[in-house]
């Protein structure tokens, strides 16, 4: 873990001078840091404030104005459920709650208490061809049921457990 | 050819205005708006000054540039209507609850709903649901109540250069908040209120100290003296009627009298003391040429402002308290003795136009055993409404004097109530002390005005003295950048984080029009006029108040310096915890405040890393990345367990790591 830390902070250093510390850049800047830690923690959010000579309050404005970046930790697997109209007529909210309720979540708490998943709600996934449409980080899946969407996270929740 | 348009028919001409907004307030039309303010950038967000522009439609005035022929509607049906809806989706979302709020009355919501006849709100009310936040000792921060305009965000960026506060959220979410949503005393916010005097509604209010004021004018056991600020006398008459600048002394210590404070004490006084003192710390510093520019003191905002951005200079900032610290520290110690009563029943009331000072008399430096040196601070809004409560006819009470010793004053100590102020004064002292002669003259003119950066040199006893004056810290803040980048060079440098000074400060009346701050300014410098005495070392009783301080013999000096000095710290722009990169019991901690960082600390956290990974201690030694040691001036700066090392270098970290290891048997 101490390792990984060490890891993050130097990618996180790399991320700042590529950008040339430019606080015109700032989005990309917290996308990239994104990728790095999954989330934007607050200290790091300050870190990039003092080195793009902007206040932190602006980094957090920024931060809570984009959906896309998340102040808490994402799960492992972050399951995108298309919400937009085609999805929406093809009964994507059975999926939602079929999701839901497999892993005991809802809209505001949508992280798993064991870190693996996170659901969230898109609004178009620009896939609408394959309505209901489900993201699983970068893979996509198309023309899902609920029953098919609960059968991706068994497998994945079964390849977990044969990591451990 | 002169350009003209048409407002509701009128032929108007276009002159130099940079937007419609301004067109249509020459015609003496008051168009309503909440997000325009001619010293903040253009907005356009709150959407009450729209105008219907023939050809054109609905169009914001602020942000439209006033051309030739334009036709233009102020109140046409569409644009009543819709500013009719506006206000009320504003009052629907949110809690407006005038009658309990801090601002009523002076809330520009309120009257608009008012003015537009507003008697009832189509929209049901949103439940509110945020909690006011009153952590910070001067402002209070109420969401429920702000209708995002924007004009707090905008000053604390563009005026002050802090940007404490900015938008947070999105669409019906969106709030005005401090970083990651802390508490406004958390961060970085420097008191000075300006947020919270263009704040059109009550959303950030002044935080009150009436009731406890109250409470101790009531209370037979205590003796309650005031000291008034210079710049409340010459502001407090426009909360009954006066014009702006009328000097209201004497109705002030009247109705100060009236109200149950036992003595009525003048700021000025402890102004001339400061006077004196940091006269004597420039003449010091500028025969030996040492920590120059001096930086005045006075303004706890700039204090906070320079603690927390440029801790290498804090060695220039004058060590001399403010005059209200001052006050209250001489307060203090004279006071029962010559009152004839315990200290702890005695108590210190500040009349301030700052909100800054309530921050300030709460700094651990002025407090002691448990007793603040100042124990309340109140605003001349918060006197108006104390009189306003108490009843009286300021416009009619029978004019009274301060009391002596600490109620005279001479008219150095007045005019520090405006941008300049200090500098005049201290050149009047300076000037007479260097050349060892009285002058007849005592008005150094040139260095008063209304700029907000201005430079002046002049020649004293034969050295040429440069000076510089600045309002708003974003001012101060182009000036200190100047002059660390070696561009400029001052020997004494005048901060006063309010625009115009304190007679523009947050506590005073609301104003929105600049004229206001400068009809203050003239009226102290008119005020002035009518004293006897024009420079402080000619006030009488400062001596005799040393001396009571001092007492004599040998000890005499240090005691005064105790009394009338003080020191300064870095402090944390936000209060937080630094990036742990390794999790182990013996600490190191790398800075990587921006003064650090520029000098190399990443290099030496990478080459730290390095060792500790290739010698496999990475659950032994803790790394931390932090945000500011507050030693800039000395950077890299790397802590090693307790022993703090300055000039840090990649080598020299390798050194110490070695050492912290074997001192701590990991090695042998």
């Amino acid at each position: 873990m101490s390792t990984q830390a060490a890891l993050n902070f130097n990618n996180l250093c790399e991320i700042l001078e590529k950008h040339n510390n430019d606080p015109a850049k700032l989005i990309t800047i917290l996308q990239e840091i994104q990728e790095v830690y999954r989330y934007l923690p607050e200290d790091i959010m300050t870190f990039v404030a003092t080195s793009l000579g902007i206040s932190p309050a602006k980094v957090y404005g920024v931060a809570t104005f984009y959906s896309h970046f998340a102040l808490k930790p994402k799960g492992k697997y972050v399951i995108k459920l298309c919400d937009g109209t085609a999805c929406h007529v093809k009964k994507s909210t059975a999926i939602l709650e079929a999701l839901q309720t497999r892993l005991g979540l809802n809209e505001k708490n949508n992280t798993s208490s064991d870190g693996i998943f996170t659901i969230e709600t898109v609004s178009c996934l620009g896939a609408c061809g394959l309505a209901p449409v489900v993201m699983i980080n970068e893979e996509v899946h198309g023309a899902m049921t609920p029953e098919l969407a609960l059968k991706e996270i068994d497998k994945i929740i079964q390849q977990e457990e044969n990591k451990q | 050819m002169k350009k003209t348009l048409l407002i509701n028919g009128n032929e108007i001409e276009i002159a130099q205005e940079k937007n419609l907004l301004e067109v249509i307030r020459k015609a003496n039309i008051e168009l309503p708006t909440f997000c325009y303010h001619s010293e903040l950038s253009v907005y356009g967000a709150c959407r009450l000054c729209l105008v219907e522009i023939e050809g054109r439609g609905i169009q914001p005035a602020c942000s439209t540039l006033p051309e030739q022929g334009l036709k233009i509607k102020t109140h046409s049906s569409k644009v009543r209507a819709i500013r009719k809806i506006t206000i009320e989706l504003l009052l629907a979302k949110g809690g407006h609850d005038c009658t309990t709020c801090g601002k009523s009355g002076n809330c520009q919501l309120q009257k608009l709903a008012h003015k537009l006849g507003i008697t009832h709100i189509r929209f049901k009310k949103e439940k509110t649901i945020s909690i006011p936040d009153s952590t910070a000792p001067s402002i209070i921060r109420d969401p429920n109540k702000c209708v995002l305009c924007g004009d707090c965000v905008r000053m604390c960026s563009e005026i002050q250069s802090i940007g404490a506060i900015d938008f947070a959220n999105r669409g019906k979410d969106a709030m005005v908040l401090p970083a990651f949503a802390k508490n406004m005393n958390q961060v970085e916010c420097v008191h000075c209120g300006q947020c919270a005097r263009v704040c059109p509604t009550g959303a950030l209010t002044i935080k009150p100290e009436i009731d406890p004021v109250w409470q101790v004018l009531n209370d037979p056991s205590k003796t309650v003296v005031a000291q008034v600020a210079p710049a409340v006398r010459v502001a407090i008459g426009e909360e009954f009627g006066f014009p702006p600048g009328t000097t209201c002394t004497g109705q002030m210590v009247s109705a100060l009298r009236n109200l149950g404070f036992d003595k009525v004490f003048d700021t000025s006084f402890t102004a001339d003391l400061t006077v004196v003192e940091e006269g004597n710390e420039f003449i010091k510093r500028f025969t030996t040429q040492k920590d120059l520019p001096l930086f005045t003191s006075c303004c706890p905002a700039w204090v906070k402002f320079t603690e927390q951005y440029y801790p290498d200079l804090l060695k220039n900032l004058s060590s001399c308290k403010s005059p209200q610290q001052m006050f209250g520290s001489v307060a203090k110690k004279l006071l029962p003795g010559q009152l004839n009563i315990e200290k702890k029943d005695l108590v210190v009331v500040s009349i301030m136009p700052c909100t800054a000072k309530k921050y300030e008399a709460r700094r651990e430096e002025f407090t002691k055993d448990g007793i603040q040196d100042v124990d309340f601070v109140i605003t001349t809004q918060e006197l108006a409404r104390m009189i306003k409560e108490g009843g009286m006819d300021f416009k009619n009470l029978a004019p009274d004097s301060f009391d002596l010793p600490l109620g005279f004053k001479t008219g150095a100590g007045v005019i520090f109530g405006n941008s300049g102020g200090v500098s005049e004064a201290v050149l009047r002292y300076v000037s007479e002390k260097l050349e060892q002669k009285k002058s007849e003259s005592y008005e150094f003119k040139e260095v008063r005005g209304g700029d907000g950066i201005r430079e002046f040199t002049t020649s004293i006893a034969g050295h040429e003295v440069k000076m510089a004056i600045v309002h708003s810290l974003g001012n101060a803040r182009k000036l200190v950048n100047k002059i660390q980048a070696g561009q400029a060079d001052y020997d004494i440098v005048e901060v006063m984080a309010c625009p115009g000074g304190c007679i523009g400060g947050a506590g005073q009346p609301d104003y929105s029009d600049q004229s206001i701050r400068n009809s203050r300014t003239s009226g102290l410098y008119k005020n002035e006029k009518m004293i006897q005495l024009h420079k402080s070392q000619e006030n009488p009783y400062l001596q005799e108040v040393m001396h009571q301080l001092s007492g004599s013999g040998e000890e005499a000096a240090k005691q005064v310096h105790h009394f009338l000095h003080t020191s300064y710290q870095t402090k944390k722009r936000i209060i937080k915890e630094g990036i742990e990169i390794t999790s182990g019991k013996l600490e190191i901690s790398v800075c990587f405040g921006t003064g650090c960082y520029l000098k190399g600390s990443q290099k030496i956290l990478t080459t730290l890393l390095d060792q500790v990974k290739r010698d496999d201690l990475q659950t032994r030694v803790g790394i931390k990345a932090t945000f500011c040691f507050e030693k800039c001036g000395k950077g890299p700066v790397v802590s090693f367990g307790n022993k703090i090392v300055t000039a840090c270098t990649p080598e020299m970290a390798l050194e110490e790591l070695k050492t912290l290891l074997i001192e701590n048997e990991v090695f042998s």
